[in-house]
């Protein structure tokens, strides 16, 4: 029975009656039966939707500019008029935070994506040839992992920042820059998921009976090894945004990131940590957001890994 | 025990060769030139300058370079820093004692909270106990260490007025009074660190000590009439704590990371916030020494996890 304990500890393990009734048709259906089972799965998924539709059309609905400076009301904590308070600019913390929301969850969305295709790509290259090739991505990818991240994320900012915006403007030359340096210091532990499991999935009685009938590698690969692969990886994707969320925030809060002048939740916790006796408010706004979003991300990829896991019963 | 330890230390070097090929990389492809203010000085005739280029081998081939830059790092001369007027070397080693402290007492902190709350909550799986604590340790690893310590900065130092915000290294107290005053401004940095920490490495206990628990030989240990007590700490424990190693280690970089962040916030004199203020003062020789320090400090991280794992696995030592 070693392998029948669940490995989450927030999925009730009494959910399962009534499961038995309904006729499953798809893969993916019978994956959001099992994810929905989950409830702080589920309810995550929905908070995060609200931040996710606030930060796309809050701008349109909540109109006041990002940079509307007014003296008047400096520092002020929340009221009616200004719902989050105000910076020491007296420019509207709501609004900055709407559209920082849009550039943070944009840079962990693309993050996401340069980590997930540059993993898939060494893992699958790696679980199909043996010998040399594998040996050298997969000493490549333990010397990517001891590599100090953050360090060389600081440094290659360093070193890049300035010609880069001078080349394609400053905000899309640290757009680029950050989603590039965070996607390709996070694709190791998705290269090390997806050829451990090219490696057993490539010996199975399916992609015999394929390989038998003629399908080229290539074939194997994309109709029959990697969707059967895809599990992990999703469950991996779900995370590496909410790291990348947590690395682009980090870099702006220690002053390195996006410049002042584009308010991303880091950068407005960095100008925040100057006036924490007199406007905690500026502070704890985006802090909670990071959190919010940080801790719903997470909770999502616990989900799913409980829907993507056959052993499972739920 | 001897040959093990020098065949992981062998392994080491190709490692720490890559690293500093990576960091050397990073530096040469980097499109910023040092002789680039030189150049645009017009009190400087571009003979001298082209000479001063050849006499510091900017014009050398790459791998040249390299090998030059490699051995004077092995030899310790790491340059010379502008900011600070002394050498990086001397500066890293003012510094480092600060940071290893900081770093090595949230681990411990993180240890001794993690392995009681993480075993606890495996042996009785679903019961309120483990829904809260890994709840607990869900929310402890979403929080990201600058808003944690901002968030701590606010309560007990503005709000409670309890601990000192900015951590000093020139206290002019001696005596008992020395050592509490560094106690309580450690406090804040070391739990901010630590409750990141513990957060993560609870569900590697648990999820690993579960893993353990209902394998056979436990069940022996059982029928053979060990107390419950002996069973956890002898027969699951040990075989447990070898993935929570793995993991451990894997997340080491993920760690000096925070270090660097905890440092920033309180103003700790590591080497950390000089990475960060160098940066900002453009202190190339500084922030090179820096970053490879902690790349060293990751590797030797490595090679203790193999260590443990050939004292939790007598196995491995005979390999």
């Amino acid at each position: 029975m070693a392998g029948s304990t669940p490995a989450s500890p927030t999925a009730s393990p009494a959910a399962a009656t009534g499961a038995g009734a309904q006729m499953v048709s798809s893969p993916g259906g019978e994956a959001w039966r099992r994810f929905r089972r989950h409830r702080l799965a589920l309810g995550s998924a929905f908070i995060l939707g609200v931040i996710l539709l606030a930060a796309m059309l809050g701008p349109f609905v909540w109109t006041i500019p990002i940079n509307d400076i007014d003296f008047n009301a400096r520092l002020s904590p929340p009221s009616l008029k200004h719902p989050m308070g105000t910076d020491d600019l007296g420019q509207d913390l709501l609004a900055r935070m709407l559209y920082g929301g849009r550039i943070s969850l944009a840079v962990g969305l693309a993050a996401m994506v340069i980590a997930i295709t540059v993993g898939v790509l060494v893992g699958a290259v790696a679980g199909m040839s043996r010998g040399s090739v594998d040996a050298f991505l997969m000493w490549l990818t333990d010397l990517f992992l001891s590599l100090p991240q953050l360090p060389l994320l600081l440094l290659i900012f360093y070193l890049f920042n300035d010609s880069l915006k001078k080349l394609v403007g400053p905000e899309t030359g640290v757009f680029i820059l950050v989603v590039a340096v965070i996607g390709g210091l996070r694709w190791m532990p998705v290269a090390r998921l997806v050829r451990a499991q090219f490696l057993s999935l490539r010996e199975k009685e399916f992609v015999e009976a394929a390989r038998a009938l003629g399908a080229s590698p290539a074939r194997q690969v994309v109709r029959h090894i990697l969707p059967n692969a895809m599990g992990p990886v999703i469950v991996a994707a779900t995370i590496d945004v909410a790291a990348a969320i947590i690395a682009e925030s980090t870099l702006s809060f220690l002053g390195l990131g996006f410049p002042p002048d584009i308010p991303t939740w880091g950068r407005i916790l960095f100008d925040a940590k100057d006036h924490l006796d007199i406007a905690p408010h500026w502070a704890l706004f985006p802090g909670m957001l990071i959190f919010i979003t940080v801790l719903t991300i997470n909770y999502i990829g616990d989900g799913l890994r409980d829907a993507f896991d056959p052993r499972r019963v739920l | 025990m001897t040959q093990y330890l020098l065949r992981r230390l062998l392994i080491a070097v190709p490692s720490l060769l890559g690293i500093s090929l990576v960091l050397f990389s990073v530096l040469a492809l980097a499109p910023g030139d040092p002789f680039g203010e030189l150049a645009a000085n017009p009190n400087v005739p571009p003979e001298v300058a082209a000479e001063l280029r050849r006499k510091f081998g900017m014009d050398d081939p790459v791998l040249v370079r390299y090998w030059s830059w490699l051995t004077a790092m092995l030899q310790g001369s790491w340059g010379f820093s502008f900011v600070s007027r002394m050498d990086v070397d001397l500066l890293i080693l003012q510094r480092l004692p600060t940071t290893l402290l900081v770093i090595g007492s949230s681990q411990l902190l993180a240890l001794a909270i993690a392995l009681p709350v993480g075993i606890y909550a495996a042996t009785r799986p679903y019961s309120i106990f483990d829904q809260i604590a890994s709840t607990l340790a869900f929310i402890g690893f979403s929080l990201p260490t600058f808003f944690t310590g901002i968030v701590l900065i606010l309560i007990f130092s503005i709000t409670l007025d309890w601990l000192p915000f900015v951590y000093r290294a020139d206290i002019a107290e001696t005596g008992w009074r020395f050592y509490w005053e560094h106690f309580r401004q450690m406090i804040m940095p070391v739990t901010v660190l630590g409750l990141f920490q513990a957060g993560s490495w609870t569900r590697y206990v648990r999820s690993a000590v579960l893993d353990v628990i209902r394998l056979d030989y436990v069940t022996t240990a059982r029928s053979k009439g060990l107390p419950e007590r002996v069973v956890i700490a002898k027969h699951v424990v040990r075989n447990a704590l070898i993935p929570v190693v793995t993991l451990v280690a894997l997340q080491m970089p993920a760690i000096f990371g925070g270090a660097i962040v905890t440092e920033q916030i309180f103003r700790v004199p590591g080497i950390g916030s000089l990475l960060i203020s160098a940066m900002l003062a453009n202190d190339t020789p500084v922030i090179m020494a820096v970053t490879f320090v902690f790349s060293v400090l990751v590797i030797l991280c490595n090679l203790l996890a193999d260590l443990l794992y050939g004292w939790l696995d007598p196995r491995i030592s005979y390999r």
